[in-house]
């Protein structure tokens, strides 16, 4: 099969091996566990509290309800009793509001929830089902789902495209779940196709996974979903990138998906859809790999929403060798957490530990313009230049520079031999040009 | 030979007699007052005054729009110097000088997180609210340092940010660059400061930091009209200021976050009082 491919980016070692030929293993949830269920787990209005202290609940029970159209629910991830509706630790230490439910060691459903028949149910029902059951992107961006399937009328949309590509270093989570239950994807793409009124649905795959190419083209045998190979290169799993190797067609410069006809959704995403639009079950679970230096076992996990770092820690044997940095996410473009209490989110796609002396610890030097960066860069920007604009604070020099068209992969970071911590410039850039645009 | 002598002297000539006219027609009408004052201004462009430049200082005294004590850095001397250009009296304002209400260096302070980004104090606040556990206290990485015209600051080997009283001149650009707001304007005239920034309850406070206000109130008990707590937190009333009943305040402080700078600087400065 002929492998396609974008422009940039770069090959660190995948590490896939630690994890890939693991099956997917449930983390257990025992009696008495506290589940920290943030108000917000996704781009967009964060959900409001609609429970309280001393209140029961069951596991799928809504516990947070959305504001605002780009908003998704909360829902209780196991039965027990709300302990608490307060600010908890979040991922970077900043102290967000949560959920907090003790479990009842039950584990038993609220009676409420319903599936449907995506053959029967329109397309505006299918994403109300969708809206309800809190589902956001699973890649790890947790972009509300109903919102990208909901592009403008005058944005005619002609593919769908599947992420499975799973470009991240360590991460093999996606990998398992298509090994594993490729049927629930190709089942969530039949609908997400239904509801795009879209003929045509690709789904791309690295050449890394040769048996789950395999899978997935035999599950979608007949079904008018194919699946493209790629050649393995990071961030092939990009949007942007995705979206070129496989139809050719490139995203403008601040623009998105829709406005070259296409709509990308993560396999794992097309799995909860299927999930949520057959038999009512909301987003409480998602698999997560374990890996990393410093963990006794790696694993892929089935974990619940809330559950505490720590929790995913233990049940792969414990930390091995003197801890230095504990990864949400994949290593390129995953968030350090600033301790194991952190819970996880709707978004943790992996939880990766490093040993002390894997952590980066290189003072930076200056750019000596070997021009790495630019080579790498997927976005077809300069790296180096913006980052020198973000720290004189020369913004606007930044924004002509097509700032906004940074997509925060970590390439120029991985390569730059003066260890300068380009994506903090990169970012700081960003956050300022949208600030200074939001006061004009 | 000759002839290129005289062309190439002709030229020349020629263009001096020509800048000379230009000089004299398109001359730009001065007013000496300014360029008096602008002679004895310190020069360091620093924009204490609120204006653009010493010259542009400069140009406002003399149209009357600016208070010549608008310029803290020339101090005294120069709002003297000043008021002879002008033909009017020399009103000082209060000389002030800025302090860093912090003491929580990387000895006494703890962290939340180990940070191994760019070092500005900008960059790490971005993060997560920076990597101090405390959140109003000094980051150290020295924004203040790079923003200050008249190399006043200093950031001790502990990591905590110290003001040269005597070098500092009150222009305020540190006070603009610090992204903690940790330091603040005080009459120089007042040696008695509380080193601390942190709103936070006593047993939060004394969980991060061995220096930091519990808000136990002692030194307002003991000096009514010269201290006051504000959520947790205590500060001189400089207003009010009575050096003597300051320094009473200070020696019931349990923590001792309360300095006497004119006794010396915190821990780890290399500034003598």
């Amino acid at each position: 099969m002929e492998l396609k491919t974008f422009r940039g980016g770069l090959h660190p070692p995948d590490n896939k091996k630690w994890s890939e030929k693991k099956a997917i293993e449930v983390c257990p949830l025992a009696e008495g566990d506290e589940l920290v269920i943030h108000l917000s787990q996704h781009i967009g209005a964060p959900a409001e509290a609609c429970v309280k202290k001393g209140d029961l609940v069951k596991k799928g029970q809504v516990i947070g309800t959305p504001k605002g159209f780009v908003s998704v629910p909360i829902h209780a991830s196991t039965s027990g009793e709300v302990i608490a509706v307060e600010p908890r630790i979040a991922t970077a230490g900043t102290m967000l509001p949560a959920v907090v439910i003790k479990a009842d060691g039950e584990d038993a459903w609220d009676e409420g929830l319903v599936g449907g028949d995506p053959e029967t149910m329109t397309p505006d029902e299918i994403k109300d089902k969708i809206k309800d059951a809190g589902i956001v992107g699973m890649g790890g961006a947790t972009f509300p789902t109903h919102v990208k399937l909901s592009p403008p009328e005058d944005k005619k949309i002609e593919y769908l495209i599947l992420n499975g590509v799973e470009c991240e270093p360590y991460l093999t989570a996606d990998d398992r779940l298509m090994l594993e239950d490729p049927d629930s994807i190709v089942e969530g793409i039949l609908i997400l196709k239904k509801v795009l009124g879209v003929d045509k649905a690709i789904i791309g795959i690295e050449a890394n996974k040769p048996d789950a190419i395999e899978t997935m083209t035999k599950a979608c045998a007949g079904k008018g979903v194919e699946v493209g190979a790629l050649k393995v290169q990071y961030p092939q799993g990009a949007e942007k990138q995705l979206i070129y190797a496989l139809t050719g067609r490139e995203v403008p410069s601040g623009g998105l998906p829709m406005d070259c006809g296409v709509v990308v959704q993560n396999v794992g995403t097309a799995a909860a859809v299927n999930d949520a639009v057959r038999k009512g079950i909301p987003l409480i679970e998602r698999i997560a790999t374990v890996s990393g230096a410093a963990i006794a076992e790696p694993k892929n996990l089935r974990i619940k929403i809330g559950q505490p770092l720590s929790k995913l820690v233990e049940f792969c044997g414990g930390i091995k060798g003197e801890l230095g940095k504990v990864i949400q996410g994949g290593p390129m473009m995953g968030m350090a957490a600033v301790s194991l209490d952190v819970p996880a989110t709707r978004g943790t796609s992996g939880l990766l530990l490093f040993t002390e002396d894997q952590v980066l610890k290189e003072p930076e030097g200056p750019c000596v313009r070997c021009g790495n960066c630019v080579r790498a860069c997927p976005a077809f920007i300069l790296p180096t230049e913006i980052a020198y604009m973000s720290r004189k604070g020369m913004i606007d020099e930044a924004e002509k520079l097509n700032a906004m068209d940074c997509i925060e992969c970590g390439c120029c970071t991985y390569i730059c031999p003066a260890r300068i911590p380009l994506i903090q410039s990169l970012r700081q850039a960003k956050g300022a040009i949208l600030a200074k645009r939001r006061k004009v | 030979m000759i002839s290129a002598v005289i062309s190439l002297g002709g030229i020349g000539l020629g263009a001096a007699i020509i800048l000379g006219l230009a000089a004299k027609k398109f001359a730009v009408e001065v007013d000496p007052k300014e360029e008096a004052i602008l002679e004895v201004l310190p020069g360091a462009n620093c924009g204490a005054c609120g204006y653009p430049g010493c010259g542009g200082f400069a140009k406002a005294v003399v149209a009357g729009e600016a208070d010549p004590s608008s310029c803290t850095p020339g101090g005294k001397s120069v709002l003297e110097k000043i008021a002879e250009i002008m033909g009017v009296e020399a009103v000082a304002a209060e000389p002030t000088v800025a302090v860093v209400i912090c003491q929580g260096d990387n000895q006494k302070a703890q962290d939340k997180y180990r940070y191994l980004g760019i070092k500005t104090c900008a960059s790490a606040q971005m993060l997560a609210g920076g990597p101090k556990a405390c959140p109003g206290g000094c980051l150290g990485f020295g924004d203040c340092v790079a923003a200050c015209p008249f190399g006043a600051i200093e950031i001790t080997a502990e990591g905590l940010a110290v003001i040269d009283r005597e070098k500092c001149t009150g222009c305020k650009k540190c006070v603009s660059v610090c992204p903690r707001k940790v330091i603040i304007m005080t009459p120089k005239s007042a040696t008695v400061h509380v080193l601390c920034n942190s709103h936070d309850k006593g047993p939060a406070v004394k969980k991060y930091c061995q220096v930091g206000c519990i808000g136990c109130m002692l030194c307002k008990k003991n000096a009514e009209e010269v201290y006051a707590v504000d959520n947790f937190l205590a500060h001189v009333t400089y207003d009010t200021y009575d050096h003597e009943k300051a320094k009473a305040g200070m020696e019931k402080c349990p923590t001792k976050c309360i300095r006497d700078f004119a006794e010396g600087y915190p821990e780890g400065s290399t500034f003598q009082s």
